[in-house]
């Protein structure tokens, strides 16, 4: 399981964890959340995130 | 064909850069900045300790990556001294001089100073604030071997920074003339909470209480409140709101309020000239958050790239990065009719905001009740 960080605000997303209040499960991979997903603290694209060593 | 110029380097003139960029790849797009032009992320600085963060850490990209992911002209170190709004020209100070630039459209990212306390005494040049990297690296420096920190401000940066530095061992106190912390933003019990939860941690509260003289007293700094009471301090740090940076566009002629007046289409009062981030006054609002900002960005990178777009705000809850006491606030609009209602447990606050019909139109959640931010902001009408 490996962790992203938004690039604007800091925000982390686990793997592990999940966003489960924007309906993404935990353990759900990465690669697997939608396009479409921001980031819950500052609205960026999943595209402007980038990945954090754990 | 001129390009289009963007003044400032920051979080709001780099995502208009990369959303403009999403929409066209040719138009060609100039960045003009005072600093060195690295990319990083602003919101990070009043939490970076915990984070480990430095300030160069702090960098994602410099300015030469960010010119090659752009596809754009990035130029550091350059200053705009004068708009001829009738010309579509800018004078530059810069790294070559004193030179001009003509633009197509031009979009004002200038950000917002840190707002500085009147304060007398000796010390008062010695107070730091902390607003971009560069600061940052300075304050990170100033740290070095203190103890006891004195923090005037108990807003939203001042609590994150109160949280950020209690956890790297620091000894905090917080100077706010309001009764409570962030008392702009949180209804009393809230406020209480929040007070209570950051005062678990060993931050000291001295509300009601403003300084107003620091004196140097040998490798230390007096501080003294309004009300005569001093305390003495190994560092002093201002975090008492920011101003938008106004200037430049008003000695250009452009209607400025609290911020640069734009309509819902970040126009200007000039024509071919936008505004956008924590320098605007979007639509009469001033919201300098990240959210509104994000938004504001795409709206405009669409309109730069031809389709004339207005900006819509949802209701935009404000995360404050305090890990001892999580939470989020959703404030009612200004001037709103109504009255919370707060629901205070042991383990956190829902606060929520009603009209006389009702209606929801603000909340604030602490501790646990955070969880419940999506379902409540899908609730609220929109702000624009």
């Amino acid at each position: 399981m490996k962790t992203y960080q938004c690039v604007v605000c800091g925000f982390i997303y686990d793997e592990a964890a999940g966003d489960p209040e924007h309906g993404i499960a935990p353990g759900t991979a990465w690669a697997d959340i939608p396009e479409d997903w921001a980031c819950p603290d500052c609205g960026v694209a999943k595209a402007d995130f980038e990945m954090v060593e754990v | 064909m001129n390009p289009i110029v963007i003044i400032g380097g920051g979080l709001a003139g780099y995502t208009v850069a990369r959303e403009l960029r999403k929409l066209d790849k040719a138009v060609p797009l100039i960045l003009l900045m005072a600093d060195d032009g690295a990319f990083y992320s602003k919101p990070m600085l009043s939490n970076g300790l915990a984070q480990k963060k430095t300030a160069s850490s702090l960098i994602l990209s410099g300015a030469q990556q960010m010119a090659g992911q752009l596809q754009a002209d990035i130029r550091p170190y350059t200053w705009v001294r004068a708009i001829d709004s009738a010309a579509h020209r800018l004078e530059l100070d810069g790294p070559e001089g004193s030179t001009s630039l003509e633009y197509s459209k031009l979009v004002l990212a200038l950000g917002a100073d840190t707002i500085h306390l009147p304060l007398s005494g000796d010390g008062a040049g010695a107070v730091l604030s902390v607003n971009d990297r560069v600061d940052y690296g300075v304050f990170r420096e100033a740290l070095e071997g203190k103890k006891k920190l004195a923090l005037l401000g108990g807003g939203l940066i001042g609590c994150e920074f109160a949280n950020d530095l209690t956890g790297a061992g620091f000894d905090v106190t917080v100077f706010d003339l309001a009764p409570q912390p962030l008392g702009r933003l949180l209804p009393p019990g809230a406020g209480r909470f929040m007070a209570e939860s950051l005062g678990a941690l060993g931050i000291q509260w001295r509300f009601g209480q403003s300084a107003s003289r620091v004196e140097r007293e040998g490798e230390h700094l007096r501080l003294t409140t309004g009300d005569g009471q001093a305390e003495t301090f190994d560092l002093v740090l201002s975090a008492v709101g920011l101003r938008p940076r106004i200037a430049l566009a008003q000695a250009a002629g452009i209607e400025a309020n609290r911020g640069i007046v734009t309509d819902r289409n970040l126009r200007t009062s000039a024509r071919d000239i936008h505004a956008l981030g924590d320098c605007a006054e979007v639509a009469g609002l001033l919201l300098p958050f990240v959210l509104p900002l994000m938004a504001c960005a795409r709206a405009l990178a669409a309109t730069l790239a031809g389709t004339d777009t207005a900006v819509s705000y949802p209701a935009m809850p404000v995360v404050v990065k305090t890990p001892a006491c999580p939470a989020v606030v959703c404030p009612p609009p200004m001037g709103a009719a109504g009255a919370w209602q707060e629901a205070v447990t042991a383990t956190g606050v829902r606060a929520l905001f009603r009209d006389g019909e009702g209606k929801l139109l603000g909340f604030a959640l602490l501790g646990d009740a955070v969880a419940e931010k999506q379902a409540l902001a899908a609730q609220l009408p929109a702000w624009l």
